[in-house]
Parts: C-alpha cells; structure tokens; sequence
C-alpha cells in the first residue's frame, strides 16, 4: 500500500484495509527516530485555534528529525489580508514537504489538496473532518482491547455536533462493532448517520441515560458539549453538565471497560476517574504523537 | 386532449431546441438557468399542459440555441426527465432524454454555509449519491443535500 504524497483529508477516504495498515505502521512508531525525515519541513497552518493537535504534530515531526514552520493563528498572516486558502497554499508548498491545515471552513483541506502538489493533512475543517483522531481514537482502542472487532462501544455527549464521534462510527461501521448512543434529545446523532449505519448493518441504541446500556459497553467514549457550536448561550447553559461521571457510574460498568474524551475535558469526567485503569484519555492524546508520526513518514514516503 | 395538440399552442421553429417534458412549476427555473431572458432569437415558454405521464408539464422551445453539457446537466438537476429535442428545418433531428450525471460541477450550490465553497473561489463539485429522488453529496463539506435542499447557481 502506498501512502507517498496522499493527502489524509477525510476518513471516508480510507477503506478498511487502509486503516488498518495505517494502525499497524502506527505500532513502529511509539519511540522516536531522529533520523527518518531529517531534512524534511512540515508547515503548520492553523487558521483556527488549537493546542492539542498543533503540538501533537509539531512533536511528531520533531521526533522524527523533522522541521516545523508555520502559524497558530492567523491574526498575523497573510490570510487577514484576504489572500485564499488556494494562494496561501500555493505559497506555502514552495517553502515545506507537507502541510497540516487547520480551517474553520468545511472542505477547506480538500481545496488546499487540490491546490498542493505536496501532501497535505487536514487537522480539523469545520465540523466536517478530523482524520488523525479518527486515527488515533482507533489506534488507542486497538492497543487497548487488541482487536477493532466486535466490541461494544458507547459514544456519549454531543452526538449532533460532535464531528468525532460522526468519524468514529463510520469508522467502526468497517468492523463488526454494536454502537450506543447515549444524548440529551436535542444533541441526539443526525439522522442521516444512523441511516448510514443502519444500511451497514451496525447496531445501534440510542439512549438520554447511560446507565441504560453501562453494563454492555467495551468503550465508553465522551465529548464535551461544545459551547462554541451553538448560537444561543441560553441553550449552551440548559445542556452543559449534563453528563458528569464519576465513581457512582464504576458499579455499573464491565471491570474492562476504558473510557476515552478527544480532550479538553469540562466537567463531563470528573478527575476521580483519572486514576482508575479505566481512564485511558490521557494514553488516548499520547496515541496521537505516534498515529501522526506514523501519518507524516507515510506521506512523505519513508515508510513502504 | 392529444399529445399534437399540446403542440400546437406555441409555434414551431425551424432551427434550434425544444425541451419537452418539464415539470409544469420548473418551466420559469428552467428560463433562469439557462438565461433565456437574454434571447435575442424566437423563443416560447408553455406550462400546465396536460401530459399523459406527468399530469402537466412545461415545454421550451428556444430558436437558434444548441445546449452545451452544462446546460443538460443543469436541465436534469431540475427536470429529471425531460427531453431535449434539436430541430433543424422544423423536423427532430435529434431526441434525447437528460441524464443526472455521476457528477454535478458548478451547477449547484451548497446548502452548508459553513462550506468552504461558499466563501472562496472555488467550483461545486456535488457526487450523485441517489437519483431517484436526487440527492448529492458536496465534494468539499461532505454535507448530503436531497432534492428539496438543492438550490442552483
């Protein structure tokens, strides 16, 4: 399989087998190797705020013998002057060997892709796509339970807006995994991805109580209700601290279960659990160093 | 009523195009897209005729105009079937049905105002994911819009 100059902009882009080639490449990359893109440069372009995946990348490019450049925001570059994603990109690809752009529109990776002749990795567009925690998020759950394979996963939270949990179950839906849904009314999952996972044959629940299906689950992964994505805080205010887990929820759960959150945490987790063996969230964000380590050395052709 | 006497009500050209078979409520969408108002040539609109397959229907019939791919494509994102007729010397010389294509470029708009589409300068490239009804799939934001959703260009 030949990931060389491919842009990772999309799951739905990735067939089974390509996903999981990329979990198995993945497994050659939890220690660092300084040499392998020595001389390669990764540009950064984080046209919206990001900490997490910004350093993430940044620390895999280094522990790989990598450069990085770029930008955090784009309050001081060029785009406030109202250049395009595509001229932008076009000046960016003379100076690096890959891009990783992050861009509050949808689509806005697929049109830097079809603007670069150099690979470019989609850190977050919009509400659309976020492919390296898609990645990583498999990637922990195959490390943590050895098999993506008929298990039990509960996704909990904000389903509706959540583009996490939408990639991850269409993810999942390549393998033979039952899904709960577990969301207040109004942040249920869209319709149209249940109707997709329905025409796969996944099964699905769909539940306001965890409690309902704690017993059955493998995986319990939580988001936070985001704030940001609704336009009237009074809203916000009526489903913030919705779900807040905390030991209560351990007497109702298999002993195995691992809980995972793409981070940062509100107050849906509460710290108690942090040190119980079924916190993995934090192992979970570690996963991203090596998934993205691996990506980067895919894409820039050092790994056949 | 017989089907000739539909044909009657708007006069034959002898060069051009006639497109039949037009949902009765598309006939004006139909005009707008394909900037009929800007003719300079022979041209007639008819609408709520009856037809036997569809209850009513709209026809066009535009002198001197041979529709390019975009215009058919366009056509069928409305008018799923209807027909396109080229006339030379006031006979058919040519009858096609249109064809939703795989792919929709430049024709529609995305409903997703998020989409980066919307905001820079770039094509809509939209994949057919269902025809009947049809429903697409935006190249850029991945939002699937059905029939109702779609708004053209």
């Amino acid at each position: 399989m030949d990931f060389e100059n491919r842009d990772i902009l999309s799951i739905n882009d990735f067939s089974k087998e390509e996903i999981l080639y990329v979990l198995e490449v993945a497994k050659r990359f939890e220690k660092p190797n300084y040499d392998l893109l020595k001389n390669k440069i990764l540009a950064t372009l984080f046209f919206e705020p990001s900490t997490r995946t910004r350093l993430s990348f940044t620390a895999a490019m280094q522990q790989l013998g990598g450069q990085v450049l770029g930008f955090a925001t784009p309050t001081v570059s060029s785009v406030k002057k109202g250049e395009t994603i595509w001229d932008t990109v076009k000046m960016v690809e003379q100076y690096a060997d890959a891009i990783v752009m992050r861009h509050k529109l949808e689509g806005a990776a697929r049109l830097a892709s079809e603007a670069s002749q150099k690979p470019i990795l989609n850190a977050g567009d919009g509400t659309n796509q976020h492919p390296t925690q898609t990645l990583l998020d498999l990637y922990t759950i195959l490390k943590e339970k050895g098999t993506l394979d008929g298990l039990s996963v509960g996704m909990l939270g904000d389903l509706k807006y959540g583009r996490t949990v939408h990639s991850l179950a269409t993810a999942l839906s390549h393998f033979k995994t039952s899904l709960f849904f577990i969301a207040p009314d109004a942040l249920k999952m869209p319709r149209e991805q249940l109707d997709t996972l329905a025409e796969k044959g996944i099964p699905c629940k769909e539940v306001t109580d965890i409690m309902e299906v704690a017993k059955e689950l493998d995986i319990l992964y939580v988001t936070r209700i985001q704030q940001e994505r609704f336009a009237d805080p009074l809203e916000y205010e009526k489903y913030k601290g919705v779900y807040q887990l905390d030991k209560s929820l351990l007497e109702h759960i298999k002993k195995d279960l691992k809980i995972m959150h793409p981070l940062p945490r509100v107050d849906e987790i509460h710290p108690e659990l942090d040190d119980t063996p079924h916190a993995i969230y934090f192992r979970q964000a570690g996963n991203g160093l090596i998934v993205r380590k691996a990506l980067l050395a895919l894409v820039l052709g050092k790994v056949k | 009523m017989k089907p000739e006497e539909n044909e009657l009500r708007i006069s034959a050209i002898r060069e051009g195009t006639v497109i039949d078979h037009i949902p009765a409520d598309s006939v004006f969408k139909v005009a707008h897209i394909l900037s009929l108002a800007k003719h300079k040539e022979i041209l007639s609109l008819a609408t709520n005729l009856p037809s036997n397959v569809m209850g009513t229907k709209g026809v066009i019939k535009i002198a001197k105009k041979r529709l390019t791919k975009t215009e058919v494509n366009k056509i069928a994102v409305i008018a799923p079937h209807a027909t396109i007729n080229i006339i030379e010397d006031y006979k058919v010389k040519d009858k096609r049905k249109v064809a939703i294509p795989k792919e929709i470029a430049m024709v529609i708009r995305c409903s997703n105002p998020q989409c980066v589409t919307n905001s820079q300068p770039v094509n809509t490239i939209f994949e057919v994911t269902r025809k009947e009804p049809l429903k697409v799939r935006c190249r850029y934001c991945e939002r699937s819009m059905d029939a109702s959703e779609i708004e053209l260009k």
